[in-house]
């Protein structure tokens, strides 16, 4: 398989090249947990996470707030937990998003040729210039708070990548003898491709997906802590560091950089996850 | 003497229950052809590519292998790579695959012997073109690129350049077989010219009786790793002493008997995941006894005919019948 | 002699200024095998593709039982009664099943496709037994099965939907010799037992002369010879056909005359 997965540089560097090295299966069990976490917060957190109690403000870790409380004396822990629905809720709906119509596009354009591929493709490098941060602030401004806004205008940047691995990886498949196979034994269009190509192709583009997950988690994070998208009170990642910030200056670091560490270790576990995945697939079709 | 001396060579993959190379001995005389016949997975190509130290990674060679008398099996890799590029050459099976389209083919050529320091460039290039007349391709395709010259015509270029150190062996690993037969025809008679003009001896590795048997002097037969068969090329496709041999050449169509039927030969070749007890050929073979499944054969000599040896139990019987092409 | 099943009628096709395939005719009669020879580049494949439906003509007419074969077809019906009329076997078996699917699947898929509501399981075994293989098989993903093996698979699933004609792009090429034979006299077999026709394609003259009856010469998009198979390939006419027949290797073969021969053609 030639098609290369988009990778950030940085990012790119972190990984692991046998899927069952120590650090993959820690990744690996880091999203599992965290998603647990996510999935049995109410039931989880000790506290609301939206109860004031400005006696506690700023409190350090005790028995009552084991991750201490922020400047309105909210509890960090259970902010964290509650926070971690809206933090990767928010990048399912984005790579959901935009694989589906990223695949759907990409597969559309690579099957038909002609025409068809020329205007589609042409469309998703019009998006592709357009920055995808400035595009969701763009439509948060137009639309307004919420989580929508932001997910859909993120999906909507993440598209191209999408679909222009979908087109190279369906156009390198449908050369294959067994598409032509197909043809011959009198299968329609549709029917190869959603029961023989896209089958194929998912482990690679479930394998992007992952990557994508964790840089949606970053920009999204990035967006909440400029105020934008997630509504004030909701618990967020993002939102929390934003919160958070001026109580580091008072020397009070905990709520701002537990939210922190936590983003860094969820976008690097789903990396490493990806790639691991990546590679897997990269060996079977050797 | 013998530019090349195989004995008791054998392959292990890691992973597989057994050899996939297992005691081969073979020999090539200066200016000799001779011809290493296999089906896939039977150890030809891995066999001819051993004598250039080119294994797969996590292979292990046992065994000797004594090209022009110096042993690769302990060669280090700095004179491997003098040995590669002066006294023994190898021609692959697609040579596109087998060279880098977006260099000049003049630079493939001299490339080798420059960064060697066996010649200096101008030397080099003039030896270039000078093998590119004697291969039959204008001296213009030293500034042409690859994909700019037909497959028949790069194969040429790929056998100039295998000639470029002055080689005394050449490995030829199925290089017409992705060549039409036309052009097949052509690029044998090249290297039968070449080897009369400079005396090289050649290994050649094919799936293909016929032209085995067409252009060698000794043919060897290998089957599941090990040598079934060898001998003068005439004697063997005559009177083959192994079954094997006869079950392929009784397999293969034939242009001066169309329409026959032909007897296959049933089952496959053993893989590599299963060990082998007696004669490898035992499960497929029509005259196999009992004793095939519990002791492997040793060669053995036709009577009469000590060049011509076979690994089979019952090879003199085979041997001393009638000849096979009845 | 019999009805023609499939006839070819000055099929056409240019790919920019190179004519692939020009001006070819032929006819295969019913039951009957014609092979189709020719090298690289001669466009027997382009004019296969164009028999299966893979490839357009630019000009040209394929019959079927004397109805012609329409160049784009609308609709599940139409698409299904294409398929019974020509189907295909690629040469590659590495590469013509999707890896994902197990033999039984592959054949039950067919099956399901063209005849909708049957109980398929006994159609299978008598498929998988016509083609030589075990039950053992059925289950396995094309992976775990050898060349040949997969190659009597693509052959099944052909079979399957029940052609009237069989198209055999370089069926046997890619196979080892003692495999080769097995697939053969397999082909022959099926041939004896069914009313199938074979279009085989083929760059390998013996290989001809084992399972067709007539054959057709191909070199630079146009056919240069044509008749019986066995006269053919006894008796050349066309300088070209003496060639190729003098490229095979064989003992006492003299290559070098054959490289002078084939400048001079």
């Amino acid at each position: 398989m030639s098609t290369v997965l988009v990778r950030r540089p940085g990012l790119a560097r972190l990984r692991s090249t046998d899927p069952r090295s120590p650090l993959h299966v820690l990744c690996v069990g880091f999203v599992g947990v965290l998603t647990l976490a996510a999935l049995l917060a109410p039931w989880l957190a000790p506290h609301d996470p939206n109860a004031v109690d400005l006696g506690n403000a700023l409190a350090g870790t005790s028995a009552h707030h084991p991750l201490g409380a922020d400047a309105a004396g909210r509890d960090t822990l259970s902010r964290l937990l509650v926070g971690a629905r809206t933090s990767l809720l928010g990048p399912l709906g984005v790579v959901t998003f935009s694989t589906v119509t990223g695949v759907a596009v990409g597969m559309a354009a690579a099957w038909r040729g002609g025409w068809l591929d020329s205007v589609l493709s042409r469309s998703a490098e019009l998006v592709f210039a357009f920055p995808g941060l400035l595009l969701a602030i763009l439509i948060i401004s137009v639309y307004g708070e919420g989580l929508v806004a932001p997910v859909v205008a993120l999906a909507v940047a993440y598209f191209p990548y999408v679909s222009r691995l979908t087109r190279s990886l369906v156009l390198a498949e449908r050369e294959r003898p067994y598409v032509s196979a197909y043809v011959v034994q009198g299968n329609g269009a549709l029917q190869i491709c959603l029961r023989h190509v896209l089958p194929n192709i998912a482990p690679v583009v479930l394998a992007q997906a992952t990557i994508s997950f964790g840089y949606a988690l970053m920009d999204l994070a990035g967006l909440s802590f400029l105020g934008l998208g997630v509504p004030a009170l909701t618990p967020d990642w993002g939102r929390m560091v934003f919160d958070g910030q001026s109580a580091v200056q008072q020397g009070y670091p905990l709520s701002a950089v537990l939210p922190c560490v936590l983003i860094v270790l969820t976008v690097v576990a789903f990396n490493v996850a990806g790639e691991g995945w990546a590679d897997r697939v990269a060996r079977r079709d050797r | 003497m013998n530019v090349l001396d195989i004995t008791d060579l054998r392959i292990i993959l890691p992973g597989s229950a057994r050899p996939v190379v297992d005691g081969v001995g073979l020999t090539v005389a200066a200016g000799e052809t001779v011809a290493l016949v296999g089906e896939s997975g039977s150890g030809k190509t891995l066999t001819s590519r051993s004598v250039l130290g080119l294994l797969p990674p996590g292979a292990r060679a046992e065994g000797s292998i004594r090209v022009a008398g110096d042993d690769v099996v302990t060669m280090d890799s700095a004179r491997l790579r003098a040995l590669r590029t002066s006294t023994a050459a190898m021609i692959f099976q697609d040579p596109r695959a087998a060279i880098n389209p977006l260099r000049r083919i003049g630079d493939f050529l001299t490339e080798g012997v420059v960064s060697n320091k066996t010649l200096k460039r101008a030397t080099a290039t003039a030896r270039a073109s000078e093998l590119l007349r004697a291969v039959g391709v204008d001296e213009g395709a030293l500034r042409r690129y690859p994909g700019q010259v037909s497959g028949g015509m790069l194969q040429r270029v790929m056998i100039a350049a295998a000639l470029m150190g002055d080689p005394a062996l050449l490995l030829a690993d199925e290089p017409t077989t992705a060549l039409d037969v036309t052009t097949q025809a052509e690029v044998i008679a090249l290297l039968t010219r070449l080897r009369e003009r400079f005396g090289t001896g050649m290994l050649f590795v094919t799936h293909d009786l016929d032209l085995a048997a067409a252009i060698s002097d000794r043919v060897y037969v290998m089957y599941a790793g090990r040598i079934a068969e060898t001998g003068p090329a005439t004697e063997l496709f005559a009177r083959p002493g192994h079954p094997y041999t006869a079950g392929l050449l009784a397999s293969t169509p034939r242009l001066d008997a169309p329409g026959r039927r032909l007897t296959a030969i049933d089952g496959r070749p053993p893989d590599l995941r299963t060990a082998l007890t007696g004669c490898p050929f035992a499960p497929r073979c029509p005259s196999s006894t009992e004793i095939c499944g519990e002791r492997a054969p040793l060669p053995t000599a036709a009577p009469g005919r000590p060049d011509h040896r076979f690994a089979c139990h019952h090879g003199r019987r085979l041997a001393e019948g009638s000849p096979a092409d009845a | 002699m019999p009805e023609p099943v499939l006839e070819a009628v000055n099929l056409t096709r240019a790919f920019g200024a190179v004519r692939a395939v020009d001006g070819v005719s032929f006819t295969l009669p019913k039951g009957g095998s014609l092979g189709i020879v020719g090298e690289s580049g001669s466009g027997k494949t382009t004019t296969a593709r164009i028999v299966v439906g893979l490839e357009q003509a630019d000009d040209g007419q394929i019959l079927v039982d004397g109805r012609p074969r329409t160049a784009r077809v609308r609709g599940r019906a139409a698409r299904l009664a294409r398929a019974r009329e020509v189907q295909m076997v690629f040469q590659d078996p590495f590469l013509s099943l999707d890896p994902r699917l197990s033999v039984e699947a592959v054949l039950r898929e067919t099956l399901r496709l063209h005849f909708p509501g049957a109980d398929h399981a006994p159609r299978i075994r008598q498929l998988l037994d016509q083609v030589g293989l075990g039950t053992r098989a059925a289950d396995a993903l094309p992976r775990r099965l050898s060349g040949g093996q997969r190659q009597r698979v693509a052959i099944a699933r052909a079979l399957a939907v029940e052609p009237a004609v069989l198209v055999l792009d370089e069926a046997v090429a890619a196979l080892d010799v003692s495999v080769q034979a097995q697939i053969l006299n397999l082909l022959a077999d099926i041939r004896e037992q069914t009313s199938i026709g074979y279009l085989f394609i083929t760059h390998d003259l013996a290989v001809v002369g084992c399972v067709t009856d007539d054959v057709i010469v191909m070199r630079r998009g146009a056919v240069v010879e044509a008749g019986a198979t066995a006269e053919v390939l006894n008796a050349p006419r066309h300088p070209y056909t003496r060639l190729l027949l003098a490229s095979v290797p064989r003992p006492g073969w003299n290559p070098g005359r054959i490289a002078a021969e084939r400048r001079a053609l």
